[in-house]
């Protein structure tokens, strides 16, 4: 073998990958092939320790219009000829390395993603991962990270409606910035990645190349990563004006009878959407490479192709009809240059000049390898699991000083000092603003409307990786009952550590074992997801956190509910418990634990049956109007969801049942399958029946009214104190 | 009668703007492409909010300089209504239509919140729908919508009532602690002297219906509509 161990490294393939493409190639790989295969064979494209596991996930559902894997990004029917791609993916190393940038390329990159579907862009969410704000570098990571997401989604005319930010020293050194978008597809006019016929020219539309992002799929995603000052270089530089008019182009460029294919420019560059395009039409492909047009003089074909540059698209045109085309770009004042065409046969032929510098077989290049493993448990998470948590000591503090301090916790208070940032309205479709616990978009021209969420507790995750994963799942999708919307399908964001230690794998696993236990209980598929490994920071891997993106569906959008309490006498019930308050089981991995004692401890626990059950129930209540507000208990427990929906309403509440000597555990446990309800009076007799018939436990707590949460006899806090810990603990957090 | 809706490259506001004024108040509205250079058979022009050339240089400071400004002028200088919505009213300032500037909000930071607009002058073609001292709750969105201009301007502005928008809290009550950008004298939205040019820094458009949160803004576009089709009789 020729190669260099340096050589290898720099494309993050292994020896014995190496071996297995000169046994597939029958011959020593090019300089120029071994690049191809790096980018391709990188976990980012390839999928190599995911795909046998992603496998496993349920992918059918009647709605389902395009399937997972077969385009850029599954494709639900909403009815009414209406219909939604949506996906979710990570930015994490970039992130890490150059905040603002890495945040911002991550928004563009996902949107591509969706408009490459023929979908029109209308929700962008983020669930955001950092160290503890106590530190000055997390801080600086945050406020990056805000602005490039803010500056990007601002200018591109998308509403940002929800997500989710969350603190741990997990994720101190390699920070979490996933996005999710949605793209509406009217009257079936989606798009393919994938040409129609031998011949089809393909064009290269939008931003010139230049030597941004090179190694940015292979390097920054694919492997062990510190944040490395030289890899700065590898971190893309957005424009968001020209993602703005390069969407319009490319959704109008599709009316164009010439346009029979489009693919969105991503991680690994030209190399994977040229190549992808090709192997999806089942066709070879002659690359012209010397056409791409340049922003820096010298570069070499190598580069080019693996230049990781902004704001391009790719597509496949009808020979003969590229002039219309090439007028409607010119309109946009966007560049397109034909760069190659596909062809009969099987391999990529990349040209340079007129002569051929490499021949490969497209399959041999997109069939990475795939590792397939099995888990062990470890001994480490047993014993962490079976700790006592009765043992937990109860604080010294009163009862009304750690309630204020868990709504001003990094964690739980208001993050309406970051989405401010963000616009949430354009495109005027936003009936349940951020800070619900689902965003709510009515779709224009029909009745129906979609609700979606993103939820993970990577510390839950790390206790029981397939328990916290269903649980991830569960919470998603709760936060669409809430409103009244019925979850329809998912996408997941995983994030992990590094896949070759027996830990990561063992979390892998269960994790997405427990997804698919998850999705198939609620009957929805999952049908886009990414895979970001390699996750860690001074040689530990973060929490696994595979966060779960959901979308719900309203078939009447009017008939929504939102958090916060709405009259004075209404009564407060519980749905999913026979009991006001939690027990110590419940503090497993919450947040109480953390804050608190400083402990990540416990055995998270869910019953999948019963969550289904209380979930239904919920919905059918908000359909039939019984529900004046709906809140979900999670982060702070049964305490903590009182609070938000009596300070979000703006009315106190007096819950009856004191919360007992463990009053910790009873106010802030976080036992699952939970939701938060008030109602008229006059309907609880009705909602009784409803929960008597499906099974589902309920117990009526308080009611709502006063200006104080006031907790059985003892507990009492002011209103105005529980909203100004929740409302500014965010801020007085980052505040330096 | 007939909305002009501009469209720049950048624009987002084009398509909301749209559905206000046609979808929901039921008006004929086309979109008007930047490059194009008459404006005939437009009562009203919008433009429309968004980041126009990606707030390149300044903001509104290249889109001044399309072929469709020249005629936007010339529509304005006939006497044609013409109102300019965040993007478009910094267009209209950078353009010489609307005196003064939109500098960076003093906080620093984009910020997207629910405003409420006092209104101070109800006696434009823009707020004739509305009652003097009234508040309209009107989202704004935008970075740089800090309103500034020399004294000698403002003293001119406020003493031909040409301010029509001042932020305020839910009660009309003017104060510095609701002033979301810092513009001077809470500024929301200025006419030119002749008062057929508006520039304002929330968005009506995004106000137009109660299912997203409200309605208010249709105030505005149903002030233009009444006193156009009043014209037209």
């Amino acid at each position: 073998m020729t190669v260099s161990q340096e050589t290898l490294d720099e494309i993050a393939l292994s020896r014995s990958e190496y071996e297995a493409i000169v046994d597939r190639l029958g011959r020593e790989p090019e300089p120029l092939e071994l690049g191809l295969f790096g980018a391709l064979w990188s976990e980012h494209c390839g999928y190599k320790h995911t795909k046998a596991l992603l496998r496993t996930l349920p992918s059918s559902s009647d709605r389902l219009l395009v399937a997972p894997g077969a385009e850029n990004a599954g494709v639900i029917d909403l009815g009414d000829g209406l219909a939604v791609a949506f996906k979710i993916e990570s930015h994490n190393h970039p992130s890490a390395v150059e905040p603002f940038e890495g945040a911002a390329t991550g928004v563009g990159g996902i949107v591509r993603d969706i408009f490459a579907m023929g979908a029109r862009p209308i929700a962008l969410l983020n669930s955001l991962r950092f160290g503890k704000p106590d530190d000055a570098r997390t801080r600086y990571l945050l406020n990056g990270v805000i602005g490039g997401i803010s500056s990007y989604g601002n200018c591109i005319g998308i509403p940002d409606v929800g997500g989710e930010i969350f603190f741990s020293d997990t994720y101190k050194g390699n920070p979490l910035v996933n996005a999710m978008c949605v793209g509406l597809i009217e009257n079936g006019k989606m798009a393919s990645a994938s040409a129609k016929e031998p011949g089809d020219l393909l064009l290269l539309v939008g931003a010139d190349t230049g030597r941004d992002g090179i190694h940015g799929a292979s390097g920054l995603a694919s492997r062990a990563f510190e944040e490395q000052a030289e890899l700065r270089s590898a971190v893309q530089v957005g424009n968001p004006f020209l993602e703005k008019i390069l969407i319009e182009a490319c959704i109008e460029s599709l009316d164009l009878p010439g346009v029979v294919g489009l693919q969105d420019c991503g991680a690994a560059g030209i190399t994977s959407a040229a190549i992808e395009m090709a192997e999806r039409s089942g066709m070879g492909l002659k690359l012209l490479i010397d056409k791409v047009p340049r922003r820096e003089e010298g570069m070499t074909p190598y580069e080019v192709m693996l230049s990781e540059s902004q704001e391009r698209m790719l597509l496949a045109v009808t020979p003969g009809k590229e002039g219309p085309v090439f007028d409607l770009f010119e309109k946009w004042d966007l560049d397109a240059t034909i760069i190659g065409e596909f062809e009969l046969g099987e391999n990529v032929r990349i040209y340079d000049n007129g002569e051929q510098v490499s021949s490969t077989p497209v399959v041999t290049l997109t069939d990475a390898p795939e590792y397939k493993f099995t888990g062990v448990k470890p001994q480490w998470l047993t014993d962490l699991q079976n700790v006592d948590l009765g043992t937990v000591p109860v604080p010294t503090e009163s009862p009304s000083e750690v309630l204020l301090k868990m709504l001003a916790a990094p964690n739980i208070a208001s993050r309406f000092p970051i989405y401010r940032q963000y616009d949430y309205h354009v495109q005027t479709n936003t009936v349940i603003e951020p800070g619900g616990d689902a965003a709510v978009l009515r779709l224009k021209g029909s009745k129906r409307g979609i609700a979606v969420s993103t939820d993970c507790n990577g510390r839950i995750c790390y206790l029981d990786p397939e328990v916290g994963t269903a649980i991830a799942v569960a919470e998603a999708c709760r936060n669409l009952s809430v409103t009244g919307a019925e979850p329809v399908a998912l996408t997941d964001g995983l994030n992990f550590g590094n896949p070759e230690t027996p830990d990561v794998q063992f979390q892998l696993t269960e994790s997405i074992a427990g997804m698919g236990r998850a999705a198939e209980a609620f009957g929805i598929p999952i049908v886009s997801g990414n895979a970001s490994l390699y996750n860690q920071s001074a040689g530990t891997d973060i929490f696994p956190t595979p966060i779960i993106g959901s979308l719900g569906l309203l078939e009447d959008v009017e008939k929504h509910s939102t958090v916060g309490f709405k009259s004075v006498g209404d009564l407060i019930v519980l749905l999913g418990t026979a009991t006001t308050w939690d027990c110590v089981e419940g503090l497993a991995g919450s947040e109480y634990l953390e804050l608190i004692h400083d402990q990540i401890a416990g055995q998270p626990a869910i019953d999948l049956d019963l969550e289904v059950r209380t979930q239904a129930v919920c919905r059918e209540a908000i359909a039939r109007d019984m529900v004046a507000s709906g809140h979900d208990v999670s982060d702070g427990g049964a305490a903590v969801a009182i609070a938000e929906s009596a300070i979000i309403g703006g009315i106190g509440v007096a819950i009856t049942e004191e919360p007992g000597d463990r009053w910790d555990a009873a106010m802030f446990g976080e036992s699952q399958s939970r939701i938060l309800l008030s109602i008229s009076p006059e309907h609880l007799d009705e909602l009784k029946e409803l929960t008597k018939a499906k099974d589902v436990p309920i117990v009526v707590i308080g009611t709502v009214g006063g200006d104080s949460l006031v907790f059985g006899n003892s507990i009492s806090v002011p209103l105005v104190d529980a909203d100004d810990a929740w409302k500014n603990g965010f801020s007085r957090a980052i505040s330096d | 009668m007939k909305f002009g809706i501009v469209v720049f490259p950048g624009t987002w506001s084009d398509k909301d703007t749209h559905h206000a004024v046609n979808g929901v108040l039921g008006q004929d509205a086309e979109y008007i492409w930047h490059g194009d250079e008459t404006l005939d058979g437009y009562d009203a022009i919008v433009l429309p909010g968004g980041f126009s050339y990606g707030d390149f240089l300044r903001c509104g400071a290249i889109a001044r300089f399309s072929p469709v400004m020249e005629a936007v002028r010339a529509f304005a200088d006939r006497g044609g209504p013409v109102v300019g919505i965040c993007n478009g009213f910094q267009v209209l300032c950078e353009s010489g239509l609307l005196p003064g500037v939109l500098m960076r909000n003093d906080h620093l930071e984009f910020r997207c919140i629910w405003t409420d607009l006092k209104v101070v002058n109800a006696s434009t073609v823009f707020t004739s729908a509305a009652t003097e001292g009234q508040t309209l709750r009107i989202p704004m969105s935008h970075g740089e919508g800090n309103f500034q201009a020399d004294a000698a301007t403002i003293e001119r502005l406020e003493g031909n009532g040409q301010v029509v928008f001042r932020y305020a809290d839910g009660a009309g009550n003017v104060t510095p602690e609701i002033n979301p950008n810092g513009s001077i004298n809470n500024i929301a939205g200025i006419v030119n002297e002749r008062g057929n040019v508006m520039g304002m820094m929330p968005h009506p458009e995004k106000a137009c219906e109660t299912l997203i949160g409200g309605d208010d803004g249709n105030v505005i576009f149903n002030s233009m509509i009444d006193n156009i089709v009043a014209s037209m009789a």
